[in-house]
């Protein structure tokens, strides 16, 4: 078993370990998703954004092989792939933490860690988990990822909801991800909670592996990120390096400059009285968002 | 259960400094990893009962009272082990009580009718165990029914098919005697000897029991098929997703308690000569009792084999306890319904301490 940090892969040669280009996904006459070009180096964060309905979710199952994408390239460390099935994806090193995490609750966490991947030791009938090895290793990995815990024996159900995105983060580096793909991780969380989730995410990169990170919240999204992809009815309205845009930029992205908008001149063909009162308010927000974007722009 | 003390320990921040870690391990003292055990409630409870009926009866403690207890655990014990890991897998079988007795019907009008041995129509009903299990299971992964719904099925299509085949085959409503035949003597050695233990006489079953446990406990603790069993009955969904087999676990765990049965009809089978075709009926819910007593829960993902021998000894105490103490037997089902809702509320804190 070796660990992604083991095999750390350089960013500056050029060739990204992960990318795609110009992706759709078509559910028969539906487009979920349309023309999108992303990349995930080694070493690096790259930020999924956009809101519910965005595509985000049909992005990520491109990724972790649950789909196969229907137009576009999707290229490993260069070479174009098609993936048929998310064990394709972990064979290729693609591992995804669902919002889910599948962990079992009442499981030890040494237990949940190798769940699935267990450690055995012995031969024939007398073959049986080498469990002192794998506590050592549970506790040494999630250590190295920062998560200080006191007994790797209590049920994973009593650690903290950002605990249990961090063991499932752990899990999947220790089982030789090189790109790691977090839905939402810090969706269900608390601030503090979050921000522990952030920490690991960047240890995660620091480790050496391409963090593809999908979330709808641009404040948890840009300290961490070296890259973000905003997504809106399935097209990319947005693909920068964290030094061409800001967060006042991504926030107004997020929260729909072109929606408000778009809001505005509905409302301008409305002839209720109501309305234009509202039309006003719109307009404030769009000269709010204006004013946050103007100092980043220059 | 004492849940007060342990509240302060899972309250305390669970991520925190480095430095503190070794001191945070200390905290958990060997009171508190015992209070965690599954059985623990069990075992608390059958100690109380054992002290309990040996108050109260002069015969209760004697070795010979004790080898009956232990005789009446077996029988239960033994279907109690593959209920329990099915249970732990996080699924019910209903059908286990007459399924025992099908086991025993197919060994005895098998070899009457088709061999000299005996031994032929026992390995025969050993396929036909796996096979009832395996079609438990099968049904269950197809439908995706509850178990609760597809082993009710079973076991009135097994309650049936007992009757109505020994009657169509046999023409009667009890299985031919076959006790004349070659290999009887070597079943009855195996399944229903009695080996004397310091004096007394103590049934080959206890002996069965006890090994199956160990086997039970062994592959549960210790094997990955242990750690999968766990995972389905935790959460089934993320076992799938982190690559257990999930389907094969399941179909397995019922046909493991199709092994059981096939052990407990044997004994029947040997140990009595001839089978009634009817019997068997509500058995299945004292295995399931005793399953829960010994701190399974219901939902799944918790509890250990162990568990479900001690309460299967809870379950024979009473069983002869009631009976060495000259009560009425009538109150033993009394006894065995408030033991399981005592048992079932210990259990839920149990679970609601180990999520929060």
């Amino acid at each position: 078993m070796t660990t992604a940090t083991s095999e750390r892969e350089t960013t500056e040669t050029g060739t990204p370990l992960l990318k795609l280009e110009n992706v759709s996904k078509h559910y028969g006459n539906i487009i979920a998703l349309r023309d999108v070009t992303m990349e995930a180096d080694a070493g690096s964060v790259t930020c999924v954004l956009g809101d519910n309905g965005a595509g985000k979710s049909t992005l990520i199952k491109i990724i972790a092989g649950l789909h196969e994408h229907t137009d576009g390239k999707f290229m490993m460390s260069g070479t174009e792939l098609r993936l048929s099935s998310p064990r394709a994806a972990l064979g290729l090193g693609i591992a995804t933490v669902y919002q889910h995490l599948a962990v079992v609750p009442l499981m030890p966490i040494w237990r949940n860690f190798f769940l699935g991947s267990e450690l055995t030791t012995g031969w024939g009938p007398f073959k049986r988990l080498d469990v002192k090895r794998m506590k050592e290793i549970t506790k040494k990995e999630l250590a190295d990822m920062g998560i200080d815990l006191r007994d790797v024996d209590q049920p994973i159900g009593q650690l903290s909801g950002g605990e249990k995105q961090c063991v499932a983060i752990a899990r999947a580096v220790y089982f030789g991800a090189k790109v790691l793909i977090l839905d939402e991780p810090t969706a269900a969380l608390g601030v503090k909670q979050s921000g522990v989730v952030l920490k690991y995410i960047v240890n995660a990169r620091a480790r050496g592996l391409a963090v593809v990170f999908i979330t709808h919240n641009p404040h948890h999204a840009y300290p961490v990120g070296d890259r973000f992809l905003v997504l809106k009815r399935g097209r990319a309205i947005a693909y920068q390096e964290k030094k061409d845009i800001s967060l006042e930029e991504l926030t107004g992205l997020m929260a729909g400059g072109a929606e408000l908008e778009e809001l505005a001149h509905e409302l301008e063909h409305s002839s209720s009285p109501g309305a234009q009162d509202a039309l006003k308010d719109v307009e404030a927000g769009l000269d709010d968002l204006d004013a946050g974007q103007a100092p980043a722009k220059s | 259960m004492s849940s007060t003390t342990a509240t302060p320990d899972t309250a305390a921040p669970p991520a925190g400094s480095g430095a503190g870690a070794d001191e945070r391990v200390a905290k958990r003292s060997l009171f508190r990893t015992l209070l965690g055990r599954p059985e623990l409630g069990a075992l608390v409870g059958a100690a109380a009962l054992f002290v309990f009926f040996a108050i109260v009866s002069d015969v209760f403690i004697s070795p010979a009272a004790q080898a009956n207890v232990l005789y009446s655990a077996s029988t239960l014990g033994i279907m109690a082990v593959g209920v329990s890991l099915l249970m732990i897998g996080g699924e019910f079988d209903l059908s286990t009580g007459v399924a025992a007795i099908s086991s025993g019907l197919v060994a005895s009008l098998f070899s009457w009718y088709f061999a000299t041995n005996v031994w032929v129509g026992v390995a025969m009903a050993l396929v036909v165990s796996l096979l009832i299990g395996f079609i438990n299971g099968l049904i269950f992964i197809k439908t995706k029914l509850p178990s609760f719904i597809v082993t009710l099925a079973m076991f009135f299509m097994l309650a049936g098919l007992n009757l109505a085949l020994t009657r169509l085959i046999g023409g009667s409503v009890s299985s031919p005697p076959i006790s004349t035949m070659d290999g009887f003597e070597l079943g009855r050695s195996i399944f229903a000897a009695r080996i004397p233990v310091f004096g007394v006489d103590v049934n080959s079953t206890v002996f069965i029991w006890f090994g199956m446990v160990l086997v039970a406990t062994w592959v549960l603790m210790r094997t990955r098929v242990g750690n999968w069993i766990y995972a389905v009955g935790g959460d089934a969904e993320a076992a799938r997703a982190v690559g257990v087999p999930v389907t094969a676990t399941k179909i397995g765990l019922f046909m493991a308690v199709g092994f059981c049965a096939w052990v407990l009809g044997m004994h029947l089978l040997f140990g009595f000569g001839t089978m009634q075709s009817g019997e068997g009926i509500g058995n299945e819910f004292f295995y399931i009792i005793a399953v829960v007593v010994g701190g399974c829960l219901l939902t799944g993902g918790y509890g250990t084999a162990i568990g479900g021998a001690i309460g299967a000894f809870i379950f024979g105490m009473s069983q002869r306890g009631i009976v060495y103490a000259g009560w009425d037997a009538d109150w033993f089902r009394f006894f065995l319904g408030l033991m399981l809702l005592v048992a079932t509320v210990i259990n839920l804190t149990v679970k609601k301490r180990s999520e929060s």
